[in-house]
């Protein structure tokens, strides 16, 4: 899978910084001074992490307390994980969990294998033109906004939008609440999720099927193997392990469904249906100023998904897929 | 054999009418958005399916021309995807050159961000850090709480990492420092790839919504993505400045205005999509080798 070629010696990243460091204290500090100007290009972007990626880390005591503005982080009141036992307790957030691992769910079944199956679908075309074309196309949906998309389906999914119009024409149906109705809301979101991010998909595993040996094809040919068997036998074992790692990669945030898309659709009648755990703590914690327990979930969400990660590459190692890192 | 090779050229007819279909499913919405835009009132309203319009108007167009709210939020993107990109690049360029050495500590800094990939600090701690670093209802808050993408930064510092050193030896004997060297020889030398980074950054900036919804409250710095959803999803009342109404005795139904802001925020994105798709592959392959 690797394509950077291993580094050779004459790169920069091997240079020696300039005099040899000598050992000790002074040595280190000596070794600091001959490397300033890097650690000058260094500090924005230290800081930069420091101060919007972990300073918010640790912001995340709020969680154990009764957080107030006006109290500050030193002197509200400490309360222990009561947050975290409303996490359990609280049936809307019981809810929304489950709402957050069905989609989650629904989108690995039926989203994920699109760009599998279309992968191969390009992999098949004979003529490199058709295939450029089609890539080309497929690809362009991944950089539009989601209020975009989401603009375009309202258009044409209303009540009198082009979808029910051609339902009516050809099936004589009533027109179908596709926005309002919280049967759609799911389905909806599946599809959008396929027509924007199943053509990108496709990439990693292009790449990967460019990798195989051409001549396992034609050996295969020559026994008289047909395409499909050639794709069976060939093409689908080597992409194993490339689905593996992003399947492992994918439940590593099952608890990620994308906050903008949800946010977008969310209607008062599809709340219910729809709420899920990003959208739920913007709700409780921006609009409701309930801090401390839209953090808790927040940080109940972020340690899941830390655990899960750790834990699906070490079983991956365990079966010889090779981890993620 | 024979029999094989007739039903591998039924596959590949099958496959290539499968896939124009699929292609055809992706773009049937931009050409309805396209037609749609373009489309008078009596044919949008009265026709059961509008295919082809049959006069073709720029009514839509005029109106959010006409629309000072909707003129000012592209401004405002253009502002914001411009200095943001260059902030993210500089940036970025800086900590990846830095990393690309082997400095005292660069491990450490790399598992700082590397960690940001499998645990996130949440919404909220950080909605509160953007607060208390002054920035609420700034455009920088659109710009500083997501400068550098660590995936970015990564891929960067690979792609430093393999400059070959030869170039920057007549610069070290002249007695150049490392700032001289990452000036004057390294970015330079980067263009194309710095390029495509920037490019990757301006098109994120150029679509954020999420940001402004956060932590922009005067509408008069919502993007143009805010007001998008305003028009469209939320189906409010939006652009009904006077500006927009000059010269309208009826103003054209909500759909078509819609669909041409929707296009006229779509076509930077459609002019940059070549130079991207020829950076992109790469970058999404880098991507996915292990540290």
């Amino acid at each position: 899978m690797s394509v950077v070629k291993p580094m050779d010696s004459k790169t920069l990243a091997n240079r020696p910084l300039r005099p040899k460091a000598s050992k000790g204290k002074n040595g280190l500090l000596k070794r600091m001074w001959t490397e300033r100007y890097l650690y000058l290009l260094l500090l924005p972007g230290l800081a930069f992490f420091i101060i919007y990626r972990y300073v918010p880390m640790a912001g995340n005591i709020i969680a154990f307390q009764d957080y107030s503005p006006f109290q500050g982080f030193l002197h509200s009141d400490w309360v222990g994980l009561k947050h975290f036992k409303t996490i359990f307790e609280d049936r809307e957030v019981v809810r929304v969990l489950w709402n957050t691992l069905y989609l989650s769910f629904l989108q690995i079944l039926f989203a994920f294998p699109v760009s599998i199956i279309l992968a191969l679908m390009l992999n098949e075309v004979r003529s490199s033109l058709y295939k450029r074309v089609i890539q080309s196309i497929v690809y362009l949906p991944h950089f539009l906004s989601w209020v975009i998309i989401i603009g375009i389906s309202t258009v044409l999914l209303k009540s009198n939008g082009i979808i029910n119009k051609l339902l009516g024409a050809v099936f004589h149906m009533q027109p179908i609440a596709f926005l309002q109705d919280p049967h759609w809301f799911m389905p909806l979101v599946v599809l959008e999720v396929i027509w924007k991010e199943s053509g990108w998909g496709t990439i990693i595993f292009l790449a990967a099927l460019s990798g195989i040996n051409p001549s396992l094809y034609e050996a295969a040919a020559v026994d008289g193997a047909s395409r499909l068997r050639q794709i069976w036998h060939i093409t689908l074992p080597a992409l194993k392990s490339t689905i593996f790692i992003l399947l492992i990669l994918r439940l590593g945030s099952v608890l990620d469904v994308g906050f903008e898309q949800i946010y977008l659709m969310l209607t008062p009648f599809t709340m219910e249906v729809g709420n899920v755990l990003d959208t739920f703590v913007y709700f409780k914690g921006i609009q409701d100023s309930d801090f401390s327990f839209a953090t808790a979930v927040g940080l109940f969400k972020s340690v899941v998904g830390l655990i899960l990660i750790v834990g699906a590459n070490r079983l991956s190692k365990r079966f010889g897929g090779g981890g993620i890192y | 054999m024979l029999h094989n090779s007739k039903r591998d050229k039924v596959l590949d007819i099958v496959n290539f009418l499968l896939l124009a279909l699929i292609a055809l499913t992706m773009l049937f919405p931009f050409y309805y958005m396209f037609v749609v835009s373009f489309a008078t009132y009596d044919d949008f309203v009265k026709s059961e399916i509008l295919l082809w319009p049959k006069t073709w108007v720029l009514d839509a167009y005029q109106y959010i021309i006409g629309s000072k709210e909707f003129v000012r939020s592209v401004g405002v993107t253009i502002y914001v995807t411009v200095v943001g990109t260059v902030v993210s690049l500089l940036l970025t360029a800086m900590m990846a050159y830095a990393l690309s050495r082997k400095i005292l500590g660069q491990k450490v800094f790399m598992f700082m961000v590397l960690f940001t990939f499998v645990f996130s600090a949440g919404m909220i701690p950080s909605y509160m850090i953007v607060q208390a670093t002054g920035l609420m209802d700034s455009l920088w808050a659109l710009i500083i709480p997501g400068a550098i993408s660590s995936f970015n930064m990564i891929v960067m510092k690979e792609f430093f990492a393999n400059v070959p050193y030869d170039l920057t030896e007549a610069a070290i004997i002249d007695g150049a420092n490392d700032l001289h060297i990452f000036a004057r020889i390294i970015l330079p030398l980067s263009k194309p790839a710095l390029a495509a980074f920037g490019l990757f950054y301006a098109v994120g900036l150029w679509n954020s919504y999420f940001t402004s919804l956060l932590y922009l409250n005067n509408p008069a710095k919502w993007t143009v993505q805010v007001i998008l959803r305003q028009m469209i999803i939320l189906n409010q009342g939006s652009l009904v400045d006077a500006g927009a109404q000059a010269g309208f005795t009826n103003p054209p139904p909500a759909e078509t205005i819609g669909m041409a802001a929707v296009l006229v925020a779509t076509i930077p994105i459609l002019i940059v999509y070549p130079f991207l798709q020829k950076h992109f592959a790469k970058g999404v392959m880098l991507g996915s080798v292990k540290e």
